[in-house]
């Protein structure tokens, strides 16, 4: 069989067997696939159609409901829609996702790529490697550290203080800003680290052939460059919405998503939903709304971006 | 994401730098470098703060939430933590979940890689379009119905079912990375151990593994640092003491134990933090220092 394999170049190769030889071939040939696929199916997919079955019943953690779950139909769904909880929680979600993602870390992102270009070497290795330590921190740690910046008499009041301003209890006053700055914080580096690399890219002469015919610096910056990374943008907003999606751990430990469901993006409440209120069937059906929001995403990214997958 | 992750491992940029405007250094291009310096050190000082306040309250003995020198510097946060309920056993347990995870992983997408690069198959556009969106997907707002399904298999608080799951999750972005670094082994090498007559499987062992090693060491610390960092997996999962790896233990420094001891709290961070900062240093030396995953993010 091992002659058999094709050329990835040509496609053609000596396999041009007959039908069921073929056939034959190519299950023989995606074998290795299985383990893979076997894992996937079972702790990827398997939750994913459990989520859609799950938002359907009325499971609970304790009671009869725990034990024999009812199918209920869309009750869930009408609850959700109906709830205010419900999109509160959905605007929460969109002002940390485009506050914190893009507008946050996208603007400082593409800042610090370009600040790094003009900056010498000792202050550029310095400061993205502050910047990197944040991000390759687990998050969890990241979240304490920023749990004692934000509370009420961590560092930022006491800066304040210094400056003469009156500082507030952020996390209960405006959770939903200190989450969205906190991870700011924590995820700039990847945006920089994007916008550094496709920089890098972009051919000095272009540039320069540009000022010499004198384009200001900001004509330079939104004329010819921004046009030239255009695809590391897209690419790099797609993922930094999926990761800003998803975020919880933060968010968890920073406000526990309260005071009450006031910093409760949409995983956050869907775990209060099902845990702390032992709402299963509700909490999923919250579940399945996010995964659809983000599989949405997804969609749009892959039709968009078309990535090459050959 | 705890799991949603970063989908790449870029390294920081810190190779030489355009030099255009050293070579002409007029007035006006020192100032803008002056004027980049300074904005700079700003952000990365605003950056330093939090960081700053692990390092510093780890060391001090009446450690708070806000940053500063200690009167007296002490390790006794450390000795104080240093025992099994505490430190050693959470670890332990972080370091075999992100082990087994790593280790499956990649021996999952080495050999789901090995056909999806050599073979022209008609499922593969569509089963790497697929894996692609796996890798999209908010794997924390699937935590409820993951729950429920372990519930389900009789899998609760079981370490085995937990790297189980974090393999699966690991996976789309495994394979997709593999399959990329895989594709840039040229097949001619492998051709001529076809014809002496080795299988397939033989020649992906003693031909393509060797040669692509770097990218298999990226892969792979890839999906260990995602594994120890995951806090939301373990915490749904598994409940039991004995089974808790670090990122949940150190809850208990927080909540569990009346007031919170920071400075326990800031040691055990360093602890727990120190390897996955080594093992980001070594991904920085295998790929060169460049933007190291560019294959996972190509196209």
């Amino acid at each position: 069989m091992a002659i058999l394999l094709d050329r990835r170049q040509h496609g053609r190769g000596p396999e041009r067997t007959s039908g069921p030889r073929r056939a034959v071939q190519s299950v023989l040939r995606s074998v290795p696939l299985l383990p893979a696929v076997a894992l996937l199916a079972v702790f990827l997919l398997g939750p994913i159609l459990y989520s859609l079955y799950g938002s359907l019943t009325d499971r609970s953690l304790t009671g009869p409901a725990a034990a024999n779950p009812q199918f209920v139909g869309l009750e869930n769904y009408t609850d959700l829609f109906s709830s205010p909880v419900f999109w509160s929680s959905l605007v929460l979600t969109l002002v940390f996702v485009v506050g914190s993602a893009l507008i946050g870390q996208n603007v400082l992102g593409m800042a610090l790529a370009l600040l790094l270009q003009a900056a010498s070497r000792p202050v550029r290795s310095v400061v993205s490697t502050i910047v990197v330590v944040a991000w390759v921190l687990p998050e969890i740690v990241a979240a304490f550290a920023l749990y004692a910046f934000f509370s009420g008499t961590g560092t930022l009041n006491i800066a304040l203080g210094w400056l003469g301003l009156e500082g507030t209890s952020w996390l209960i006053v405006l959770p939903i800003l200190a989450v969205t700055l906190a991870n700011v914080w924590r995820g700039t580096a990847f945006s920089m680290m994007v916008y550094s690399a496709a920089l890098a890219e972009v051919p000095p002469e272009i540039t320069e052939a540009a000022e010499i015919d004198g384009a200001s610096g900001p004509q330079r910056f939104f004329r010819i460059t921004l046009p030239m990374i255009r695809r590391a943008i897209s690419t790099n907003l797609m993922l930094i919405t999926l990761q800003t999606l998803g975020v919880f751990t933060l968010i968890w430990v920073m406000t526990g998503g309260g005071p009450g469901t006031s910093s409760a993006t949409l995983p956050v409440l869907a775990y209060q939903q099902a845990f702390k209120f032992a709402q299963v069937g509700y909490g999923t059906a919250i579940a399945t709304v996010t995964l659809v929001i983000g599989g949405l995403f997804a969609i749009i990214y892959i039709r968009v971006l078309k990535p090459e997958v050959d | 994401m705890t799991t949603t992750v970063p989908i790449a491992v870029p390294a920081a940029p810190s190779g030489p730098g355009p030099v255009r405007t050293v070579a002409l250094a007029s007035p006006r291009a020192r100032n803008a470098k002056v004027a980049a310096n300074l904005a700079l050190a700003a952000i990365g000082l605003v950056f330093l703060v939090p960081l700053g306040w692990i390092l510093l309250a780890a060391f001090d003995p009446a450690a708070t939430v806000s940053i500063g020198t200690p009167d007296t510097f002490t390790l006794s946060n450390f000795t104080e933590i240093l025992n099994i309920d505490q430190t050693f056993r959470p670890l332990w347990n972080s370091a075999v979940l992100s082990m087994g995870t790593a280790v499956l992983t990649g021996v999952c997408s080495v050999l789901a890689a090995y056909p999806l690069s050599r073979y022209h198959q008609r499922f593969k556009k569509p089963f790497m379009y697929g894996i692609l969106f796996g890798t999209c997907l908010p794997i924390t707002a699937m935590m409820v119905p993951v729950y429920a399904l372990f519930v389900s298999l009789r899998m609760l608080d079981s370490l085995t079912g937990t790297v189980l799951f974090l393999s699966a999750t690991s996976l789309p972005m495994a394979i997709w990375m593999t399959k990329n670094f895989m594709d840039s082994i040229p097949i001619s090498l492998e051709e001529a151990a076809w014809i002496d007559g080795a299988s397939a499987m033989r020649a992906l062992w003693t031909i393509v593994l060797p040669l692509m090693r770097p990218g298999l060491g990226v892969v792979f610390i890839f999906v260990f640092t995602q594994a120890w960092g995951n806090f939301f997996v373990p915490f749904v999962l598994l409940f039991s003491p004995e089974n808790q790896p670090a990122a949940v233990a150190i809850y208990g420094f927080f909540g569990n134990y009346g007031t919170v001891a920071y400075g326990k709290l800031a040691a055990f961070s360093l602890l727990y933090s120190a390897p996955v900062l080594t093992l980001y240093l070594l991904v920085q030396r295998l790929t060169g220092n460049s933007f190291a995953m560019a294959g996972a993010v190509k196209g």
